[in-house]
């Protein structure tokens, strides 16, 4: 009964906070909002006062081949380089959660180093390097940029997933007869597998959404950030800016969802840990 | 990945040493295998990293002749930066742009997070995905939709003139460093969220129990439990958000007017229009030295202070 009366004063909603809370949601949603509204607004200029409802801006989106030849860039990029930092943070995790090493805390810092500097910094210094080896700009040293940017975070969303479940599992594995190519296929990987979705997303969002290291490696062929960028300037061009923008968002949410409601089945049998 | 037969074979080499060199050199294989283990990963991420700035280090003592470069080396560069009041304005500019940044938005996060933390039961994963989900836009169209607000002819311009509280639109709320700090804020705030909800998700409920069984109120409680246990998440919140927003050109570019121009600006012209890519060196490592320096200190600084706490 005590445990209760003393848990009590935690659970009890607290007002101010509660609506704290839906302010700040209104701070983070409001703005986004006006991307899909001025999207079906029937005018050049993207200002108030609204004019009409119009679909016209989806409708000159499907004939427009820059923007659709840069979103099939900014895909091909993003899966590429999210496949393969997380492939990298797939080793890197599993070292730095299964063997007591000798510094590991600075390989651990060396790994996470590039969220400590600047995008502009990175980019540039690639740049630099690149021009210097003659190598032509294109999506391939876009997609060398944007590993260098997400194996950090493949490697710490892996590691908290590795470090989340029992190691006696591998074990008894390894015990019961399972060499350790077969320990990882059967208990380590699908054990991590919610890890290795959860960062393969991360990584391929932040390359789809990645301008800074991009606008410095790119060649003729731009991802879909970089030609938005070229289009801001354009106020024409602009609201099927936007109509493109409202289309991301919701292809976003509903993969979004959809890998919450993967995840949420996948863990039911594993292993009810979050993130 | 061959961890029974690196044990096997770790056991079977020193038969004949000491129980305790068996062990040190059980130990020295755990290192290595962790090693061999980590290599490709740590290989490449040396290679594109240290490959770059040495490069990029001996680039910023070049001088930029036309479309090719003269290599004698010369510190040139760096004395026309250091001397010169146009780097010293801006990276002052960028630096207290983004400190004011993530302080503000690490501030208004964490009752947000807190909520999330201690007061959502059920679905907090939904609450999560409800606070990430606007970071799923593009970065750019997030920043152009401040434009949008703050703009000319933007929403409280035109919200203020059809209530009749101003006759002309306000054109200080656009073109400003206020206009680049919200915009950053906005742009950042999930990178306050989840480091501020995990820390405060991971702290033990029972010592808050303890604490209020001990006679503490929910201020003391939160005064001398949660923020403390959450300093972690405060730390890395605002180290993740202040080192990447000093090297942001695109807000500056959208919000920012000539008054509210950073840093970040100058480096990309310089690769740009300027086309002076030594130079653009040299201030791109100015500038990360400058960021590293103050990130080491502050990372010192605040160890310092929460050791002193616990």
């Amino acid at each position: 009964m005590k445990a209760k009366k003393n848990t009590a004063y935690m659970s009890r909603p607290s007002r101010p906070l509660r609506i704290y809370a839906f302010v700040y949601l209104g701070f983070l949603y409001i703005p986004v909002a006006f991307l899909p509204l001025f999207s079906f607004n029937d005018s050049l200029y993207v200002a108030f006062p609204l004019t009409s409802f119009s679909t016209v801006w989806y409708e000159a989106m499907i004939d427009n081949e820059p923007m659709l030849s840069a979103l099939l860039n900014s895909v091909k990029v993003g899966l590429v380089s999210a496949t393969i930092a997380t492939v990298f943070g797939i080793f890197a995790a599993k070292a730095l959660t299964r063997y007591r090493m000798h510094g590991q805390k600075s390989v651990l810092a060396v790994i996470l180093l590039p969220l400590l500097i600047p995008e502009i910094i990175l980019g540039v210094a690639l740049l630099v390097l690149l021009s210097r080896l003659g190598v032509t700009l294109s999506l391939y040293t876009i997609t060398l940029g944007h590993i260098l940017i997400t194996v950090p975070f493949a490697t710490v969303t892996l590691m908290a997933r590795f470090h989340g479940f029992d190691r006696s599992m591998e074990e008894a594995a390894a015990d019961l007869g399972d060499n350790a190519w077969w320990t990882f296929w059967r208990v380590t990987l699908p054990m991590v597998m919610p890890g290795v979705i959860a960062s393969f997303l991360l990584c391929f969002t932040i390359s789809f959404d990645e301008f800074i290291v991009a606008f410095f490696l790119s060649g003729t062929e731009p991802t879909l950030p970089i030609y938005i960028y070229s289009q801001l300037r354009f106020s024409q061009k602009l609201p099927g800016v936007l109509a493109l923008g409202s289309c991301i968002l919701i292809v976003s949410f509903a993969l979004v969802f959809f890998s919450q409601w993967i995840r949420r089945r996948g863990t039911e049998d594993v292993s009810g840990t979050g993130i | 990945m061959t961890e029974s037969t690196a044990i096997a074979g770790g056991v079977a080499k020193p038969r004949r040493s000491l129980p305790a060199r068996l062990r040190a050199a059980y130990m020295r294989s755990e290192t290595l295998r962790g090693y061999t283990l980590l290599s490709p990963t740590l290989v490449v991420m040396l290679l594109c990293m240290c490959v770059p700035f040495a490069i990029m280090v001996a680039m910023s003592f070049w001088t930029q002749h036309g479309f090719d470069f003269d290599t004698t080396p010369t510190a040139k560069n760096y004395v026309e930066a250091a001397e010169g009041p146009m780097f010293r304005a801006l990276i002052l500019r960028s630096l207290y742009i983004s400190a004011i940044c993530s302080i503000v938005t690490v501030a208004i996060s964490y009752p947000m997070a807190y909520y999330v933390a201690f007061h959502v039961h059920r679905r907090k994963m939904f609450w999560i995905i409800l606070l990430i989900l606007p970071f799923w836009t593009s970065y750019l169209l997030r920043v152009f939709a401040w434009k949008i607000i703050l703009g000319y002819n933007g929403a409280i311009n035109s919200g203020l003139m059809s209530l009749g509280l101003v006759d002309q639109p306000l054109e200080f709320l656009l073109y400003s460093q206020t206009a680049v700090v919200i915009t950053l804020t906005h742009a950042w705030a999930a990178f306050a969220i989840l480091p501020l909800y995990v820390s405060l998700e991971k702290i033990d409920r029972s010592l808050l129990e303890a604490a209020a069984d001990l006679g503490d109120g929910p201020v003391m409680r939160f005064l001398r439990i949660t923020l403390p246990l959450s300093s972690p998440g405060v730390i890395a919140a605002v180290l993740l958000i202040f080192v990447p927003t000093v090297g942001d050109f695109v807000t500056p570019t959208l919000v920012g007017g000539p008054d509210g121009m950073m840093i970040a600006n100058i480096i990309r012209a310089t690769f740009g229009k300027m086309n002076n890519w030594p130079m653009g060196a040299s201030l791109a490592i100015a500038m990360m030295i400058i960021v590293t320096l103050i990130a080491l200190i502050y990372i010192w600084l605040t160890r310092r202070l929460t050791e002193r706490v616990a």
